[in-house]
């Protein structure tokens, strides 16, 4: 058999046409990858602060919240499914952290206010995300609902409770009372580690596990087996209905993620936070070459497509370009990607055949 | 006509062991169609057995009856002589039961080592014994599922068990399997069924997509189960195919069994005759 994979090898090596067929699929499915060199370069180029590291920290703190939601989103589009509701988890668990903080936790049948210290809050805030994801995960594998139907209806459930946690109101100044042992949340935001923010590295070290996760766990490889054929996922004996779940769960856990990093940043925590957010990650996703349809797509591509857009926000604000353009051509991007995405699927199946 | 009779009448001592695999009298209705009536089905250690019948026979609904796709009826399904009660394929394949479906249920989208271990994944802290063993449940199973895979262990394990089967005919285990011909799909599907220890192989229409030379490579990888002692049953609408590779045939009509033919002793003819009209010797004078 290595013999066999040999000659073939060696095939490729005297097919001068075929391996022009391999750069051109190679070219296309680094696509999101090359945009970014060009989009980077071009900045670099037309504007004098772009490069400023001031800048480029600012933009990769901005790139950290989409990226985060995006690699959430990756587990659930690579499983066949969506997740609308993610901006309205960002702004309900921001809520959440913003009302423990300030108000502490009430429970009126004891008659006491319990304050946690920043960690628990965290932590339950943490918590909280991942509920609303397992809640989704169950109606939708459990009710057999489609993912579209009920995390849009999560976007709203989410989001007014967002609004009643405080009548509408915001959370300010988060910062704690030393009386209390609470002090400490807006170093999330504003922490650096070796001069990065802390939620670059966030954005990093939730990279890396998602990497692993996809790629070398049995996990990671049936959460592809489930986008690529249910069916057969199912009658392999894969428990589709759980492991789509926890792609849920993952997805609330990086959202509440996110809004614990957005809500310590701005430290007040504003029920609205986070609106339309989902729409930002799933461009990243797509933009990063993960199929609508589930079962292709890569976590490094997602990273690179947030950071495509992030490139593509903050290079058109640098350079003064009007924010309804900015829109305009963050569509164009979007729809591009997915033309470029069609002809690649092509270039693949012909390549096969 | 039953079994032991059958078995009686040839030199053939091999039937009159114990079937790996028995379904007594099991029924299954749907609405108002009653797919299975009563029917009696055995498979034995080192046989092929064909199930045969016309669109609408029953033969699909009797295996994925088996296959716990769903539940009987009534009747009963015996493993190795005694009781089982199948829920699920998962809880098929922990028996050393494997089903190959028709469309052969392989995930396009991942290569061929992917595909054979989907859903039973070697970790870093299994054995084959710990991996086969697919009764572990809740938590603990949920983050089995996060430790690191051991690709090497199970591309060198994919790679003997396909040379043991002879498919030979592969580039690469690590080649999608979208990028595969109709033959070594199923070759890989079969591969995949055998790869457990599975002690009863069913095939769901092995041959109906391929070309000539591919359907030989097929009938000759099922034969070579049988030869590893496996009971393997094939459902077919080719009866040329069906008497090269199958021991013994049983023809179901309308939900009910027929009745079982050795190979040996019978003719396409009085096949087809059974497939369409029923049994043969129940028409006058035709009785052997
Ligand atoms: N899920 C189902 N719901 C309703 N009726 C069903 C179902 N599955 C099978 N049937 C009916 O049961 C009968 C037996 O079907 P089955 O699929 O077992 O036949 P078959 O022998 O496999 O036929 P074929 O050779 O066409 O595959 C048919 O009348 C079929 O319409
Ligand atoms: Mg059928």
């Amino acid at each position: 058999m290595t013999s066999d994979i040999a000659a073939q090898r060696a095939d490729h090596k005297q097919d001068g046409l075929h391996q022009r067929a391999t750069l051109k699929t190679l070219l296309f499915q680094l696509r999101a990858f090359i945009v970014l060199i060009l989009l980077f370069a071009f900045f670099s180029v037309y504007s004098d602060s772009f490069l400023q590291p001031g800048n480029l920290i600012i933009l990769t703190k901005q790139v950290a919240i989409n990226a985060l939601l995006g690699i959430g989103m990756t587990f659930v589009i690579l499983a066949g499914g969506i997740d609308l509701s993610v901006g309205s988890i960002v702004g309900l668990c921001g809520m959440i952290a913003g009302g423990l903080i300030n108000e502490g936790l009430v429970l009126p049948m004891f008659g006491v206010v319990v304050y946690f210290n920043v960690w628990i809050v965290m932590l339950i805030t943490l918590v909280v995300g991942m509920i609303i994801g397992f809640a989704n995960g169950i109606i939708i594998t459990r009710f057999n609902v489609a993912p579209f139907i009920v995390t849009l209806g999560m976007l709203y459930v989410a989001r007014g409770l967002a609004l009643l946690r405080n009548n509408g109101a915001t959370f300010p100044n988060l910062v704690g009372d030393p009386a209390l042992a609470n002090t400490g949340f807006p170093t999330l935001g504003t922490g650096t580690f070796i001069g990065l923010p802390f939620s670059i590295w966030i954005m990093v070290a939730v990279g890396l596990l998602a990497v692993f996760l996809t790629l070398k766990t049995p996990f990671g490889r049936q959460v592809y087996a489930i986008g690529g054929n249910e069916r057969a996922a199912l009658l392999s004996g894969v428990r589709v209905k759980n492991v789509k779940t926890i792609t849920y769960v993952i997805s609330g856990l990086c959202s509440a993620l996110v809004g614990l990093i957005i809500t310590s940043q701005l430290v007040s925590s504003h029920p609205a936070t986070g609106t339309s957010f989902e729409l930002n990650a799933i461009a990243a996703v797509v933009l990063g070459g993960t199929s609508l349809v589930g079962g292709r797509g890569t976590i490094g591509g997602t990273i690179i497509g947030a950071f495509v857009i992030g490139v593509l926000n903050n290079g058109m604000i640098i350079e003064g370009v009007s924010s309804f353009w900015q829109t305009v051509i963050t569509g164009v991007v979007i729809i591009v990607a997915v033309i470029i995405d069609q002809i690649q699927q092509k270039l693949q199946e012909r390549s096969v055949s | 006509m039953s079994e032991k009779t059958l078995s009686e009448r040839t030199s053939n001592n091999a039937y009159n062991s114990q079937p790996l695999l028995e379904t007594r009298g099991v029924s299954k209705r749907f609405g108002a169609v009653q797919a299975l009536m009563r029917v009696d089905f055995e498979v034995y250690p080192g046989e092929v057995i064909a199930l045969v019948g016309d669109n609408g026979a029953g033969k699909s609904t009797l295996i994925k009856g088996i296959a716990g796709i769903y539940g009987f009826d009534e009747g009963e399904v015996l493993f190795e002589g005694k009781r089982v009660h199948i829920h699920s394929p998962r809880e098929a394949s922990a028996l050393g039961i494997e089903v190959v479906y028709q469309d052969l249920a392989l995930a396009d989208n991942l290569d061929v080592v992917s595909n054979m271990f989907l859903g039973r994944e070697w970790t870093e802290d299994t054995s084959i014994g710990a991996s086969l063993n697919a009764r572990r449940r809740g938590l603990a199973r949920i983050f089995r599922n996060l430790l690191p895979m051991r690709e090497v262990s199970m591309e060198k394990q994919a790679v003997s068990t396909l040379n043991e089967l002879a498919v030979t005919t592969l580039g690469s285990v690590r080649l999608p399997v979208a990028s595969l011909s109709g033959g070594q799909r199923q070759s890989i599907a079969i591969a995949k069924a055998v790869l457990w220890n599975s002690r009863v192989v069913i095939l769901d229409e092995p041959t109906a997509a391929l070309g000539v030379a591919q359907t030989r490579q097929v009938l000759n990888l099922v034969r070579r189960l049988a030869e590893k002692d496996l009971g393997v049953v094939v459902i077919s609408h080719n009866l040329h195919d069906i008497f090269e590779v199958a021991d013994r045939i049983t023809v179901l009509r309308l939900g009910q069994k027929v009745q079982t033919y050795l190979t040996q002793e019978t003719n396409q003819a009085e096949v087809v005759h059974a497939i369409t009209a029923g049994q043969l010797n129940a028409i006058p004078g035709m009785e052997q």
